[in-house]
């Protein structure tokens, strides 16, 4: 069937308050309103208010309160309207979801779900369109995930609810309106796997989210020159998936990650280093990444677009590691760090 | 509304001393141990406080769920948690109630539905109201209990919590253990409204000022609001004055307040407090001192007994093992 990125997020949604009674969804905005992005829209008026709950504007309590619900035995849904927002959640994603089971000596519990919308690419400016999802990558006790797909959007939910453990889910702004086929009967994915969205076998392409389309595209470009370029979709950002990396890297010796996060300190500096410590000598070149500009993200179209990974700069960054050219493409300068 | 304190037999006024004489003596040895080095890291002692979690705990029933703070061994031992494994996880040992990865400030005791021991300032405020929306939404009447001291209020957490479980309606009872100082700073230097109690009456929903330093007080008020809340009354708020007799933890040189001051609030001391009711008498008092002797004996055999986790399993418990619910 025809659908898109959205409307398959709203059928997992759905799917999980049908199949379990423990399960509920509670955030801003998420019920009357029928979610700021309209990911919710009519499962308020189909579930009730208990169970798609309007929160006010309080993030670390109902965070906090999906945390503890959990431990009570329910199955919350928490959604945080943007990533930037969660960072009013922090202490109690970090200090309360992710540690509770350590520290209470693996008594403790959390099957808390907490989604939220990340990345930049609507003309959103520097508080609503920063990519977070390495930041909760780098902490213990989580597990996090990225669909970049519809056969994800729509099945990761259900796999996470199982989870015993807390789940972020983090869901791409730019591919909301993405359309196209799934399956009938979709439903749950596996969650604990990459998948290779694009065989190849002259160089690695390593993402994740909202840029694993440019990727595509850019692998599908760099066909058009003879470069048979392979495409990783991480799809779950903790814990990585080292095997399906190096396998790929194995085979075609060449490696680019592209990653909407800024540089310093990203998923693609992780990567980076475990090629490095996993599959140093299969490397034929550096690793090469391509990242979002160190700024916070300009409001202006093309301040915005030059700060973020282009399907230009990822050519180029191939380039690089094949040994071509590497400054600019058809003409237009590549502004996105390569380096 | 004040609350009409029970008719309190000499069987219970025993039981009250008992307890917090179990809490006062099983913190005494713990700073022994602490000098010889058998526990590290922090440890803030409730010393003088005893008569909040005792008097608290005995109006909740087996059902209901406890989130405390870092001072939280009076809380852990009134609720039931052993006074071995809590020991035992102050000593860090397997047998410690948290396996000892939590140590003094976070003990955890899933049976007894204690969860923490949270050494993050109201951070366990938001716990609480989930704990409470999961026992509305099930239809259990569930009570869950939070303790804060009187610094959390100046957390954001603090307002947010208060008014997502009044705005939910939900079954919690707020216990803010107003002991004057947020570590060093007194209340006045932090807070515009001193009231406690009016700033959470502002949430619209009940709130007393109790004697924090009787246990008679404190159980009377805290029975009066399970009750209330267990029928449906909403979330309700206690303001309990009490007062640390020691130090923040066990690197605080107090330069904060006066000795006069904490030698003015000794003479309201929990548990002379009770003995001057007199429905203990003297024998009896030497009875529950030797048998609370005994019992921190055996904790802290049971403790030095422990095992220490391998360093094989460190990893353990960051992420559920298999067969986990």
């Amino acid at each position: 069937m025809k659908t898109t990125y959205r409307e398959a997020l709203r059928a997992g949604l759905r799917d999980a308050l049908l199949r379990d009674e423990r399960v509920f969804l509670m955030g801003e905005d998420v019920g009357a309103y029928g979610g700021c992005f309209a990911v919710s829209l009519g499962l308020f008026e189909e579930f009730g208010p208990e169970r798609v709950r309007d929160t006010p504007l309080s993030e670390s309590a109902f965070v906090g309160a999906g945390i503890g619900a959990a431990i009570g035995g329910m199955r919350p849904i928490v959604e945080l309207m943007t990533v930037n927002f969660s960072l009013l959640a922090l202490d109690q994603i970090v200090n309360n979801a992710a540690t509770l089971l350590h520290m209470s000596g693996g008594q403790c519990h959390v099957p808390v779900v907490i989604r939220t919308t990340t990345g930049a690419g609507r003309q959103l400016a520097a508080q609503h369109s920063h990519s977070f999802e390495g930041w909760y990558a780098h902490i213990p006790g989580l597990r996090v995930l990225a669909p970049a797909t519809l056969e994800d959007a729509r099945g990761m939910l259900w796999t996470a609810l199982q989870s015993p453990d807390p789940v972020m889910i983090f869901e791409h702004g730019a591919l909301l309106g993405m359309d196209g086929e799934l399956a009938d009967d979709a439903g749950a994915v596996e969650i604990d796997h990459a998948a290779i969205r694009r065989s190849g076998t002259d160089v690695t392409l390593i993402t994740y989210g909202g840029t694993l389309h440019k990727t595509l595209a850019a692998a599908e470009a760099l066909a058009a020159e003879g470069v048979s370029a392979e495409v990783i979709d991480l799809r779950t950002l903790r814990p990585l998936d080292d095997a399906t990396i190096m396998e790929s890297v194995g085979r075609t010796h060449r490696a680019v990650i592209v990653d909407e996060g800024w540089r310093s300190g990203s998923v693609s500096a992780e990567i980076s280093a475990r090629i490095m410590e996993q599959a140093f000598y299969e490397l034929d070149a550096p690793v090469g990444r391509v990242c979002t500009a160190e700024i916070p993200i300009p409001y202006a179209k093309q301040l915005e677009e030059a700060a973020l990974p282009q399907v230009p700069a990822i050519m180029a960054a191939v380039h690089d590691v094949l040994g071509r050219m590497s400054t600019s493409v058809d003409g237009v300068p590549v502004l996105a760090e390569t380096h | 509304m004040s609350p009409v304190e029970p008719m309190m037999t000499t069987e219970h006024a025993r039981h009250l001393q008992h307890q917090m004489l179990r809490i006062r003596r099983f913190e005494e040895r713990c700073v022994e141990l602490y000098s010889a080095a058998k526990i590290r890291g922090f440890l803030h002692l409730y010393v003088g406080e005893e008569a909040v979690a005792v008097g608290v705990m005995e109006a909740l029933a087996a059902q209901d769920a406890v989130v405390a703070t870092y001072r939280e061994h009076g809380h852990a031992l009134a609720r039931g948690v052993s006074a071995g494994s809590v020991m035992a996880e102050m000593f860090g040992k397997v047998e410690g109630c948290s396996r000892g990865r939590g140590g003094s400030m976070h003990l955890f005791d899933v049976a007894t539905r204690f969860y923490g021991g949270n050494a993050i300032v109201a951070g366990g405020l938001p716990i609480a109201v989930g704990l409470a929306l999961a026992a509305k939404m099930q239809g259990q009447p569930i009570v869950t209990a939070c303790f804060f001291g009187e610094g959390a209020m100046a957390e954001g957490e603090f307002h947010e919590s208060m008014n997502l479980s009044a705005l939910w309606r939900l079954p919690v009872l707020w216990c803010c253990e107003n002991n004057f100082y947020a570590m060093g700073t007194a209340l006045a230097r932090s807070e515009s409204e001193t009231n406690l109690a009016v700033k959470a009456a502002s949430y619209e929903m009940p709130a007393w000022t109790v004697d924090g330093m009787d246990v008679v007080a404190v159980e009377a008020a805290a029975t009066n609001a399970v009750d209330a809340i267990r029928n449906g009354g909403g979330p309700h708020f206690l303001e309990l004055r009490t007062y640390r007799f020691r130090a923040h933890s066990m690197y605080d040189p107090e330069r904060y307040r006066d000795k006069a001051e904490v030698e003015r609030w000794k003479e309201r001391d929990p548990i002379t407090m009770l003995e001057a009711r007199g429905l203990v008498d003297a024998s009896t008092i030497a009875e529950l001192e030797a048998a609370v002797s005994a019992e921190i004996d055996a904790a802290v055999a049971f403790a030095e007994a422990g095992s220490l986790e391998r360093i094989e399993d460190l990893t353990r418990f960051v992420v559920s093992e298999v067969g986990a619910p």
